[in-house]
């Protein structure tokens, strides 16, 4: 089956937007995401969102957004799979356009998580665990990743420290990138004396509360070639897929592997027709620094239980085997839920045409993976991108 | 916030929440909380099992900002507690002082108050582990 192409992308600085709404953040995104494309409308729209209900009593983003953008009696409806849904919007936008049905599709990842009050925030955000058995007994959603951090420190034998390094990692390079929230280089004693959230997750371990809005335009070859499109603005969804795993974490087998981004990482190398090798650079799920550990073991390009060395050796920088979060990841450009997985997908876009900001242009990148985590890794999608 | 009418929600895991009641198929796979199709090997025939309320810790955190509802209780031990039976659920630690925590703590289940709404007066009881008398 023709694989669809990315044709525009847009987004709107991540942070703390006091004076923009949801509505506001999706729509500039959008319109910046159709204008790089060169259109002016589109057959569908799909949203990638976490929990506007929750933050801003808003749902049905799909009439809302389409609608502010002038776009339309046309399709649109909200995808939500927790803090994975941006990156399994993308993956419907994608089908959408496989299967015949849908022309040119919009995808915006939207979340506005700053009108809530912090605690308010942190309960939204664990309505992505399992309500009765997670929630129930004041779960926040830093806490159950704490569990896993404990665990995987143990079992390994990892510090505090070995972990810091992903975040010192994410902050150099979201330094570089002028939609970063944290736009600043950080030390590892910053990350290991800032105050514990949850033991042994401390507040530089995880990604900031914030606001932000990413959208891609998707299309096939053929349409894109009718439009105009030069090749050179193509990028192919070459391979792609997502799978869930226990929503309760006390219920898997094991909780030191993602099993959920295994499979999709699986099933997404295999309709691409490439390996873990043959990827330039990862943009993996570090909402917490374990989960980039957890997720370059899951992706196959660290054994299991390694994924932390890679980031200790300096594997993971820009100029190293395997660059992650070229742009910042979760941590420094910032975690807007339901947005993540386009922001992602709009960074990996940016590398594959060569447009990263100086300093963080991975040199000659063909090929990038993002991998966005709903749940504490209940829900996982994977996206491999390629230049055309 | 959770909306006031939470009492049928909440009933309606009593025997869970109170007394740790999972389940197990007919092929004796046991497993927390009962579903009504068996995680292991997919068998529809499940009754109900009385977990004996023994188990170890495996890991645990201690929360320091809490899901609203739960400001008060702030900083909170939880835990995977691993049922002598085998599986894990997750859990309060009660009784313990967050330094005395360790991976194999020997625990058992009680039955604590978990949390009060102002609005509709709701206490919610449910299991906590504390670390087994000597
Ligand atoms: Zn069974």
């Amino acid at each position: 089956m023709e694989k669809p192409v990315i044709i525009g992308v847009g987004m709107v600085p991540v942070g703390e937007h006091w004076r923009v709404s949801l509505r506001d953040m999706a729509v500039e995104a959008l319109l910046n995401a159709m204008e790089d494309a060169g259109i002016d409308k589109v057959d569908s729209l799909y949203v990638g969102n976490m929990a506007s209900g929750s933050f801003i009593e808003q749902e049905n983003l799909g009439a809302l957004i389409a609608d502010w953008a002038g776009l339309g009696n046309i399709p649109a409806v909200k995808v939500e799979a927790a803090c994975g849904s941006g990156g399994a919007a993308v993956q419907e936008g994608a089908k959408a356009v496989m299967s015949g049905l849908e022309d040119v599709v919009a995808v915006v990842g939207v979340e506005k998580m700053t009108d809530a009050w912090p605690s308010d925030a942190t309960r939204y955000l664990a309505y992505a665990a399992d309500a009765e058995w997670e929630l129930f007994h004041g779960a926040s959603f830093v806490a159950l990743n704490a569990l896993i951090m404990r665990l995987y420190m143990k079992t390994y034998g990892y510090t505090e420290e070995d972990l810091a390094h992903f975040a010192v990692n994410a902050h150099r390079n979201g330094a570089k990138n002028p939609y970063a929230m944290f736009k600043k280089e950080i030390k590892l004693e910053t990350v290991l004396n800032s105050p514990y959230v949850a033991d042994p997750i401390k507040l530089f371990d995880a990604a900031p509360m914030c606001d932000g809005a990413a959208a891609v335009i998707i299309t096939s070859k053929e349409k894109a070639k009718e439009l105009g499109v030069p090749k050179d603005r193509m990028v192919e969804l070459a391979g792609f897929w997502r799978a869930i795993d226990t929503i309760n974490l006390a219920n898997r087998e094991d909780f030191l592997t993602l099993k959920a981004a295994r499979v999709a990482a699986e099933k997404a190398y295999k309709m691409a027709g490439v390996t873990a090798k043959d990827i330039d650079f990862f943009e993996v799920h570090d909402a917490f620094t374990v989960m980039a550990a957890l997720s370059l073991e899951a992706l196959g390009v660290a054994e299991k239980g390694k994924g932390a060395v890679l980031a200790k050796e300096g594997q993971i920088a820009i100029d190293g085997d395997y660059p992650i979060q070229t742009m910042g990841g979760l941590k420094a450009r910032g975690h807007p839920v339901g947005a993540t997985g386009v922001y992602q997908t709009v960074e990996a876009v940016l590398q594959l045409r060569g447009e990263a900001p100086e300093g963080i242009q991975v040199p000659d990148a063909e090929i990038g993976l993002t991998q966005n985590i709903g749940g504490t890794g209940s829900n996982i999608t994977v996206n491999i991108l390629r230049r055309v | 916030m959770g909306k006031p009418m939470q009492v049928a929600r909440h009933w309606r895991h009593f025997r869970e929440k109170y007394a740790l009641i999972g389940g197990k198929c007919e092929n004796g796979h046991v497993f927390f909380p009962k579903r009504p199709i068996c995680p292991v090997c997919g068998s529809r025939n499940v009754e109900e099992y009385q977990f004996s309320g023994k188990g170890k810790v495996i890991s645990w955190t201690i929360v320091r900002n809490p899901p609203s509802g739960f400001e008060y209780y702030r900083p909170y031990p939880l835990a995977l507690v691993q049922l002598e039976e085998g599986p894990v659920v997750l859990a309060q630690l009660t009784d313990v002082e967050p330094d005395e925590i360790d991976f194999g703590m020997e625990v058992e289940m009680v039955t604590r108050k978990v949390r009060e709404f102002d609005e509709d007066g709701i206490i919610l009881y449910a299991y906590k582990f504390r670390p087994v008398l000597k």
